[in-house]
């Protein structure tokens, strides 16, 4: 690859990869220009949406356009990403070593794997329902253990293996209410527990990610991207909705 | 005593949890955990760590304020010290704050009917994420000053 090329190719791929997995808009755009800059193309220019980025280098008439269309979470590779910018800055790494690891950071898989996620969103469940319902009999607390982890393991095959957006979040709260309205039948519990489990159910599939960064994406003046974001969220926040409200008119 | 502190375990737990389902990097987490659990804290602080009945809407605002203010400015040291990306740190030690109870009795009121508690419920919802949201700016406003500052005298 001529050097020009591999400049480009490089800063794509870095801003690809933080787009792709939960960085901010103004991050992208900061470590694409750092990767230039340091390679003699101080200016650059770099326009980034949430849905693709725009790049070009100042002495060639070429542009280069990159769609970005999936976007999953793994923030560590938005971490991974920021510390080879950081060693390249220091000079630490050439162009062509930062190519190849950033094609390394873009294929690697997260480093918790299925099984301790499912744990984690049992944590997540018990812990957040405790804390907001303050209900601690067991019966509810494994209830909800058990909610927290089907509506997880459902959210993220489905996430997984079909890529349809919202279906995910929608048919995991259905899970969820189901468990719960089902449980609290079988162990003649209260309807309050049953509002507990649900509760507690329903956080890990929070979508703290949009949320958080259409709040900084609009501050950071990027109106394009951060309220789009915002849609994003809002959307899954009523998906996860739509499922509890189908599960609550049934009872 | 005894709840405060179940709580603040609680709030560190729920913290890491959503950590590792965000997949953030192991050495970012346990950070992320005492980020959470200080969040969780400070609003307890303000709405009365005793308090029975529901906070008035003043009291949770200004809780939820504070509680963002806090998670911002540690995220953002956090984020300097360790060299990594600041919402690594602010958005799983956010999750603890999540109006998920309010958001689901909204949905659940709604469903049955009873529209006049729904919108109550909305409006505490969108009070809590407004004011954590303001929290967030005022911590980003501190960082700008205080690097300015940090500019000017070296």
């Amino acid at each position: 690859m001529e050097e020009t090329e591999l400049v480009m190719n490089t800063a794509l791929l870095a801003g690809e990869i933080l787009l792709e997995n939960g960085a901010e808009i103004a991050r992208v755009e900061d470590t694409m220009m750092r990767i230039s800059t340091n390679e003699g193309y101080a200016n650059a220019n770099v326009f980034v949406l949430l849905t693709g980025i725009t790049m070009s280098l100042p002495d060639g008439t070429a542009t280069q356009v990159r769609p970005v269309h999936s976007r999953t979470l793994d923030l560590e590779k938005v971490d991974q990403v920021n510390t080879l910018s950081r060693q390249f800055a220091s000079d630490e790494i050439d162009v062509p070593t930062f190519y190849q690891q950033l094609r390394q950071v873009k294929v690697a898989v997260p480093t918790f794997p299925f099984w301790l996620q499912l744990i984690a969103a049992v944590v997540v469940s018990v812990t957040l329902m405790l804390a907001f319902t303050g209900l601690h009999q067991w019966l509810v607390v494994l209830l909800t253990a058990l909610a927290g982890a089907t509506g997880y393991g459902v959210f993220y095959l489905i996430n997984h293996e079909l890529q349809i957006r919202f279906l995910s979040e929608f048919l995991a709260a259905l899970v969820i209410g189901a468990i719960a309205d089902a449980g609290v039948a079988w162990l003649a519990l209260s309807r309050l527990a049953g509002d507990a489990v649900i509760i507690g159910a329903l956080m890990p599939l929070v979508p703290g990610v949009p949320l958080m960064n259409a709040f900084r994406d609009t501050m950071a003046g990027n109106y394009l991207s951060g309220p789009a974001r915002a849609v994003e969220a809002i959307l899954s926040v009523c998906a996860i909705g739509l499922g509890i409200a189908i599960m609550v008119s049934l009872r | 005593m005894l709840n405060i502190l179940l709580e603040a375990i609680l709030a560190y737990l729920a913290t890491v949890g959503f950590g590792v389902i965000l997949n953030i990097p192991r050495r970012a987490l346990t950070v992320a955990g005492w980020i959470g659990l200080a969040g969780w804290l400070v609003y307890k602080g303000f709405i009365g760590f005793h308090q029975q009945q529901q906070p008035s809407m003043a009291q949770l605002g200004l809780a939820m304020l504070m509680a963002g203010l806090v998670i911002g400015v540690l995220s953002n040291v956090a984020a300097r010290r360790k060299h990594m990306p600041m919402i690594l740190f602010n958005i799983p030690s956010l999750v603890p704050l999540v109006p998920g109870g309010q958001a689901y009795q909204v949905v659940r009121n709604l469903v049955m009917n009873h529209v006049d508690v729904a919108l109550m419920y909305l409006g505490q919802v969108v009070t809590v994420a407004g004011m954590i949201a303001l929290g967030f700016l005022l911590a980003e406003l501190l960082a700008r000053i205080q690097l300015r500052f940090h500019h000017l005298s070296s």
